[in-house]
């Protein structure tokens, strides 16, 4: 049987739109899952209605009365803290006409009123307007069919804030599995925790949401896609790349749940605590002794660890926390099958020395971002893609099989961390078709 | 008695620096393009919908070039590995209400709205903005000393920051 006739047969297993065939090391993907409608129309049944996703970081609200709105999962929602401290997700509509209540991105409140009929609410949701006698039954006031609307599920793992809308879904801790020993690895970087820094970058991509699922852990692109960015590296940079069959030699696990991490040495400094030429002498000791802390605290082996190694990892279905020359962290949504909305923000330790925050910011830019040296390059890739799936009626098929015949030992630009997205995917599609 | 002239160029002598330019920009004369800013220049452009004023050793940016990235960001835009950039888009650049918000010793600050059009693949993207200089017009040739771009947009609409506004 040639390898076509392979993927037919085998693809008419789960979903139909993904297939493995572990004895002839081949891993192919439906050009359609990218493109139509009736799919994305599945993956908002069965995936964002169902996992659990992104909603922001504690310290995006870090007073009481904080708020910040955002678009999750195709909701329009707000993340806040109340009065007493606790932190809420709402659904951005008004209980009473369904407008949106909170119009702007960002702020602090003590209430929230919606400016259509002007119905208020206690930023702990409950409905706070009182009217004469004759207007309402007393039901409005105490049976809560005018209080905001939560997300049914609202949970957080080291201030990472998450929601889901399936009430019977897994905890959280269950459902990040093994990731939660990857946000650690950031998480414990501070000594008082971490913290967004400053404004968020939010831009669209004409691609599909899951190639930049891929492309953000895709350790086999980095070299011939950022070929400018090592350039620059090495000009600038003073860093050597090293020899070509060792590069970015490290490890790709698979943390479970559809979620999988590459952690590998890399060539570019990390303020966190990886010195190189570039930053000066000046700031030569102040990275050592961001490193000799982390060795203090977690031990030679894991402060190292932390220190040196970098880390891609996809949190399924969209969230990406990516330690590598700054962290990133970034989410993206489906608008339609070929458009994606991202953000993406800069974790950063709280308190931070300023010398060490600018060089954190700086260090982002160099690589991330829709104005750094190597993120534009991605999106033209994505949309590149998307562009190529026009012809998915002639060529129907993503190859994803880098690596497979080297089994568990997958290497960090081998492709097993992107099947592992799309095993969970297949899985979670595969529930839902008929 | 007639006040002094105010010393400095004019708004009209700073809108013929800022066409051409711009004019250098469509034409992807990228390298005469830098070689515009003074040594020691800033390029930085703030993300959309964050103040004019913010600071990128604090906060996340599109850009904050100093001129050593400036150089390479150039350097890395006339290389065919670019591939956000290659083949090049097409593009223009509109240049409108030139003010001169100061003058010091030896250079000007100076706002300029845009609009800036890119085409490729089928897809005309637009970037709307302010920009802020500060030009030092104390040497033979006229040098740019700083340059922010502004996008007055709420998000970045395009996806990518990879032509130079």
């Amino acid at each position: 049987m040639t390898v076509l006739e392979r993927t037919a047969e085998a693809a008419a297993a789960k979903s139909g739109l993904v297939m493995e065939d572990r004895e002839h090391h081949l891993f192919r993907v439906a050009r359609r899952a990218f493109v139509e409608e009736d799919v994305l129309e599945e993956e908002r049944r069965q995936i964002f209605d169902r996992c659990w996703l992104y909603l922001g970081h504690g310290s995006e609200i870090p007073n009481n009365g904080d708020f910040v709105t955002r678009s999750v999962g195709g909701r329009e929602l707000v993340f806040n803290r109340d009065r007493g401290g606790a932190v809420h997700a709402f659904l951005n509509s008004c209980p009473h006409r369904g407008a949106t209540l909170v119009r702007e991105p960002r702020g602090n409140a003590i209430a929230f009123q919606c400016f259509y009929h002007g119905w208020a609410f206690n930023v702990n949701g409950r409905f706070a307007s009182r009217y004469a006698e004759g207007n309402y039954g007393e039901g409005h006031y105490s049976g809560g069919c005018a209080d905001l609307v939560a997300t049914p599920r609202l949970e957080h793992y080291r201030d990472f804030y998450f929601i889901n809308f399936d009430r019977s879904a897994v905890g959280l801790s269950d459902y990040l599995a093994g990731a939660k020993e990857y946000i650690d690895l950031v998480a414990d970087q501070g000594e008082v925790g971490m913290e967004i820094v400053g404004s968020d970058q939010r831009y669209f991509i004409d691609a599909n949401w899951k190639l930049l699922a891929e492309n953000s852990v895709d350790g086999f692109h980095g070299v011939p896609t950022h070929s400018t960015y090592f350039d620059y590296l090495q000009k600038v940079g003073g860093v050597s790349m090293g020899d070509a069959n060792n590069r970015f030699r490290g490890a790709m696990h698979d943390l479970g749940n559809g979620h999988a991490v590459i952690e590998y040495p890399s060539p570019w400094g990390r303020p966190m605590a990886r010195w190189t030429p570039a930053w000066g002498e000046d700031r030569r000791e102040m990275i050592a002794q961001q490193r000799a802390r982390l060795v203090a605290t977690f031990g030679q082996e894991r402060g190292l660890r932390m220190a040196e190694l970098s880390r891609n990892m996809i949190i399924f279905p969209n969230l990406v926390i990516n330690d590598i020359m700054a962290i990133t962290v970034r989410t993206f949504h489906p608008l339609a099958p070929g458009r994606m909305a991202v953000s993406a923000w800069a974790l950063g330790v709280k308190d931070e020395d300023e010398r060490l925050r600018a060089l954190r910011l700086f260090n982002f830019l160099e690589f991330l971002g829709p104005g750094g040296l190597a993120t534009p390059d991605d999106v033209e890739a994505l949309e590149s893609c998307q562009r190529g799936y026009r012809n998915l009626r002639e060529a129907a098929w993503n190859d994803i099989s880098k690596g497979m015949p080297r089994g568990a030992d997958a290497h960090t630009d081998d492709e097993e961390q992107i099947r592992c997205f799309w095993r969970e995917w297949d899985r979670r599609i595969a529930g839902g078709w008929a | 008695m007639s006040a002094a002239p105010a010393p400095g160029p004019t708004r009209s002598d700073v809108e013929d620096f800022l066409y051409a330019e711009a004019a250098l920009l469509d034409d992807w004369r990228l390298s005469e393009w830098f070689a515009l800013f003074a040594e020691g220049a800033t390029y930085q452009a703030p993300t959309a919908g964050a103040p004019e004023d913010d600071d990128p050793t604090k906060s996340l940016f599109y850009i904050a070039d100093d001129y050593v990235r400036l150089r390479e960001r150039i350097g890395r835009l006339n290389k065919k590995e670019a591939h956000a950039e290659y083949p090049h888009s097409r593009v223009r650049h509109m240049i409108s209400n030139v003010r001169i918000t100061g003058v010091g010793d030896g250079s000007s600050d100076v706002t300029c709205n845009f609009v800036v059009y890119r085409s490729k693949n089928g897809k005309v993207d637009t970037f709307f903005g302010h920009s802020l200089y500060v030009i030092d017009w104390s040497g033979e040739a006229w040098r740019i000393a700083s340059k922010r771009v502004v996008l007055d947009m709420d998000m970045l609409y395009p996806g990518k920051l990879s032509i130079v506004i």
